[in-house]
């Protein structure tokens, strides 16, 4: 049944930190946010870390356990070996604020800057129709839970700082992959994506897909058919005639 | 000090709130919106089944009426009638309004909303996407929040100017000027920093209580917030002795014991069995729901492809009912082996169906519980999940008792009378959101002159207690056994006797919750943020043991061992509970409701209301059916 486990938890705030070694009881069906929890309740009262559902549905708890991005309440403690130490470090790509709790911030600002939904103005409410398996491509993005570990794990950010202002990283551009598919957005997209929000740093290495708690095909369904989209507008001459000709509608 | 000044400030940032700032946006008021999560984390998202409206998609018989009735039943006729009334009207226009935002729900064959069937609505009614409805209501009207910020950015330079997210700040007292509410204070979880809102009117929509308890389906959030600070603001809270426990959450493992199951798992032919194997969901149909319930395991099942010729499998009943028979079964020895029941969909329908229709639930079993739902049955018991009693509102406005301070959603109180039925809480949230926001900008319209903040320094002081404290109680501590007291004796099954003891248990934690202190800094302490909520789980746990122990009768999410039946003296009465002057302590007293209207009374059938109503409000039922 239960066993001490060995654990190194990064403690640290005001950008100075270390790595902090625990022995903690975990006791059988426990994931690590469980134990987390323990330390918080019987050795660390002030370890700070995000949680709220426990149940893998809100992507609070997103941190990293032995190098990896993980839910931490999705993270069952009897895939380690109970000799092993487990590591236990903040999303890299965020600025840490305390502990494992990072600075999310640059999410919001990216979901901020991709165009709401756009109806055709003359739909009301009540009068939309849609079949099922038209929905049913943005429906799988929109089960995204917006754990921000496509993000961190995204390696055109995650070590770059420099390309935060131009790119939005998998989530984001999966939102737009999103919109784009939606039957009746009316809005541009394609171009946008790719000169606005950065679609073209991506070269598809599925490290986003790897990390989806909800596994979202971010890569196969969302990006690369979008990348397709790009390029048919880009450089299909009769589209490009045709937006000459018939100055398309914004 | 940071200090802001807003014309409405909206206390939560799940379905209810969102809603309710947005209405008060759309009306030109400049709104902050102040929750303890991130953005977009706020336990609406735990919301699996759908939102219940009477759009008539699947089934064109269902109208507003029926809805009304059903909500009706299901809250055993103590239900804020108005508050029914207008939730039924107006879901369907909720749903649709969301649709045109961005949510993409399920479909039907000829392209509209999909309605599912769910326990205790008469026709499948409920608006879905799959089990991960309250996902898609949250992240719709986030969306529609962004886009207001998108407009506000391109009139006024500022996306912030019109509604802004306070995300990961509590806030700990409500400001008050004489009388009426002038604003909030609180703390930025982040930093530990104050902040104080100027504002002439607050709405509460902070959730639910459920973290008084040991076994419960809530998030950490959810402990009884918006409830303390209206009661601590004068406020008064309704129906708290109602409590649901939902049948079927998880029992393995103990990480996860609580965590629901959705009850679509029933309404899409999963049935519920004990260790014998028997369906014994059968054997708990009570008398009031006897002819709109199977009684053979053949009709049960003809039910779900042929609807209007057979009556509901009895796992479809209200959820107070099948929690109390799951109860029941455990008590008599026929649990499973972790002490649920099983709940079984993988003989019933097959695995890849399984997998499109309940693909969370799937998703849940397999990486919580490793165990795979398409081939063996889950493991089900009670967990506390949701709470009937809140704020006592305006039904039209969201208005509480105290001028300026406005609640909406499960915070607050009388819409689901003593039990709510599924599917019922999302589209509350969406109708009384809006109703609240609408409600607080139409109040902001018509004051003469901002009130002023007062009371600050006293907030300050309380909310710093804690950390200044060295060699006090340790808050986890005292948090542990409230919860234990809660579960164990103010439950699914109540008795005077353990009630009491309950009272006296809570007197003693209060006592040590006022000497808790918490190590650590101001900067992201989750001890010192707990030692501020006990107050508030204290609080509203007080109002709950009062209010069961006053209740002598048995309904909906009140169980009296001791006082079995339902007493139709009881269901004229509210019980109705006051925090004294100080803060410190509650009182509960009896009010009369208010007679049904008679246009609504008249939608029943007298010998159904004979089972619920006093002769002397029959008298009144024969009146106003004669005159319509």
């Amino acid at each position: 049944m239960g066993y001490k486990a060995k654990f190194r938890v990064w403690r640290g705030e005001g950008g100075e930190g270390r790595l902090e070694d625990f022995t903690v009881e975990v006791n059988e069906g426990e994931v690590v946010l469980d134990v987390i929890h323990r330390l918080q309740a019987t050795q660390a009262p002030d370890l700070a870390v995000r949680w709220n559902c426990k149940a893998g549905k809100c992507g609070s708890c997103s941190m990293e356990i032995n190098g990896k991005p993980r839910l931490g309440c999705m993270t069952r403690m009897s895939t380690f070996e109970e000799s092993e130490t487990i590591t236990v470090t903040p999303l890299r790509t965020f600025p840490v604020i305390k502990d494992l709790v990072t600075d999310v911030s640059f999410n919001y600002q990216k979901a901020r800057e991709i165009p709401s939904f756009t109806p055709p103005a003359d739909v009301k409410p009540g009068e939309y129709r849609m079949q099922q398996v038209d929905v049913e491509r943005s429906q799988e993005f929109r089960k995204c839970i917006e754990c921000f570990m496509c993000q961190n794990v995204c390696h055109v950010i995650r070590d770059h700082e420099e390309n935060k202002p131009n790119f939005a990283g998998p989530r984001y551009l999966m939102r737009i992959a999103e919109l784009d598919m939606h039957p009746y957005d009316v809005a541009e997209r394609k171009e946008s994506a790719q000169e606005e929000h950065g679609l073209g740093y991506c070269n598809i290495t599925k490290c986003c897909t790897e990390v989806c708690p909800e596994h979202i095909k971010i890569t196969d369904n969302a990006l690369i058919p979008m990348k397709e989209r790009v390029v048919d507008r880009k450089y299909d001459p009769l589209v490009w005639l045709g937006s000459k000709i018939f100055k398309r509608q914004r | 000090m940071e200090r802001h000044e807003y014309d409405v400030v909206v206390i939560g940032a799940g379905g209810a709130g969102l809603r309710a700032a947005i209405e008060a946006r759309q009306q030109g008021k400049r709104t902050a919106i102040v929750c303890k999560s991130l953005f977009g984390k706020a336990h609406t998202v735990m919301a699996e089944g759908g939102a219940a409206a009477a759009m008539g998609n699947v089934n064109p018989s269902d109208n507003w009426m029926v809805h009304f009735r059903d909500t009706m039943r299901g809250g055993k006729f103590l239900n804020n009638w108005r508050m029914a009334e207008l939730h039924a009207k107006e879901a369907p226009d909720r749903v649709w309004e969301l649709e045109a935002w961005g949510a993409l729900f399920d479909r039907t064959k000829d392209g509209k909303i999909s309605q599912r069937n769910f326990g205790g609505h008469e026709y499948p009614r409920l608006a879905h996407v799959g089990d991960r409805t309250g996902l898609e209501l949250i992240r719709t009207l986030q969306q529609r929040v962004v886009a207001l910020q998108q407009e506000d950015e391109k009139l006024h330079g500022d996306p912030e100017a019109y509604i802004k997210v306070f995300a990961e700040c509590t806030i700990t007292r409500l400001l008050k000027d004489g009388d009426a509410i002038s604003g909030a204070f609180g703390y930025w979880r982040e930093t530990g920093d104050f902040i104080v809102f100027d504002a002439p009117a607050v709405v509460l929509a902070t959730g639910g209580i459920g973290k008084s308890y040991v076994v419960t389906s809530n998030s950490w959030e959810y402990t009884g917030d918006g409830h303390a600070l209206a009661l601590l603001a004068g406020a008064k809270l309704i129906n708290m002795e109602f409590i649901q426990f939902h049948p079927t959450g998880m029992v393995w493992p103990p990480s996860v014991r609580g965590i629901l199951v959705t009850e679509s798992v029933r309404g899409d032919g999963g049935v519920l069995r004990n260790s014998e194997g028997r369906r014994f969901m059968f054997d708990y149909i009570p008398d009031v729901f006897k002819d709109k319930y199977a009684t053979t395991e053949e009709e049960a099942d003809r039910w779900y492809n042929d609807q209007a010729n057979n009556r509901r499998p009895p796992e479809l009943l209200p959820r107070d009912e099948v929690a109390r028979a799951i109860n029941a079964e455990v008590k008599a020895g026929r649990g499973s082996p972790q002490g649920g029941v099983f709940l079984d969909v993988s003989s019933r329908l097959p695995a890849a169906e399984i997998i499109k229709r309940l693909p969370s639930m799937h998703h849940q079993f397999k990486e919580l519980a490793d165990v795979d739902i398409t081939k063996e049955p889950m493991q089900v018991g009670p967990t506390c999940h949701y709470i009937m009693g809140g704020v006592e509102v305006d039904a039209d406005t969201g208005a509480a008792s105290v001028p300026g301070l406005f609640a909406a959603g499960e915070v607050s109180g009388g819409m689901h009378g003593s039990n709510r039925l599924g599917g019922n809480s999302l589209s509350d949230l969406l109708v009384f959101g809006r109703r609240a926001g609408a409600g607080a900008a139409a109040y902001v319209d018509g004051l003469p002159k901002r009130p002023t903040v007062t009371g600050v320094e006293e907030a300050k002081a309380e909310a710093l207690a804690p950390l200044e404290r060295t060699g006090g109680e340790n808050p986890y501590e005292v948090h542990h056994e409230l919860q234990r007291t809660m579960n164990d004796l103010v439950g699914i099954i109540r008795k005077s006797e353990e009630i009491s003891e309950a009272l006296e248990v809570i007197e003693k934690l209060k006592e040590r919750a006022r000497n808790t202190a918490s190590s650590g800094s101001r900067i992201y302490n989750p001890g010192w943020h707990l030692a501020l909520d006990l107050r508030n789980m204290l609080l509203v746990s007080e109002c709950v043991a009062k209010a069961a122990l006053m209740r002598e009768e048995s309904r909906g999410g009140h169980t009296r061992d001791d006082f079995p039946g339902m007493s139709a003296e009881w269901r004229r009465k509210l019980l109705v509970c006051s925090a004294e002057p100080d803060g410190t302590s509650i009182t509960v007293e009896e009010r009369v409701q208010q007679s049904m209207r008679g246009d609504l009374i008249s939608l029943f059938e007298r010998s159904e209301l004979e089972k619920y109503l006093t002769e002397e409000e029959l008298a009144e039922y024969d009146a106003a059916v004669k005159e319509s």
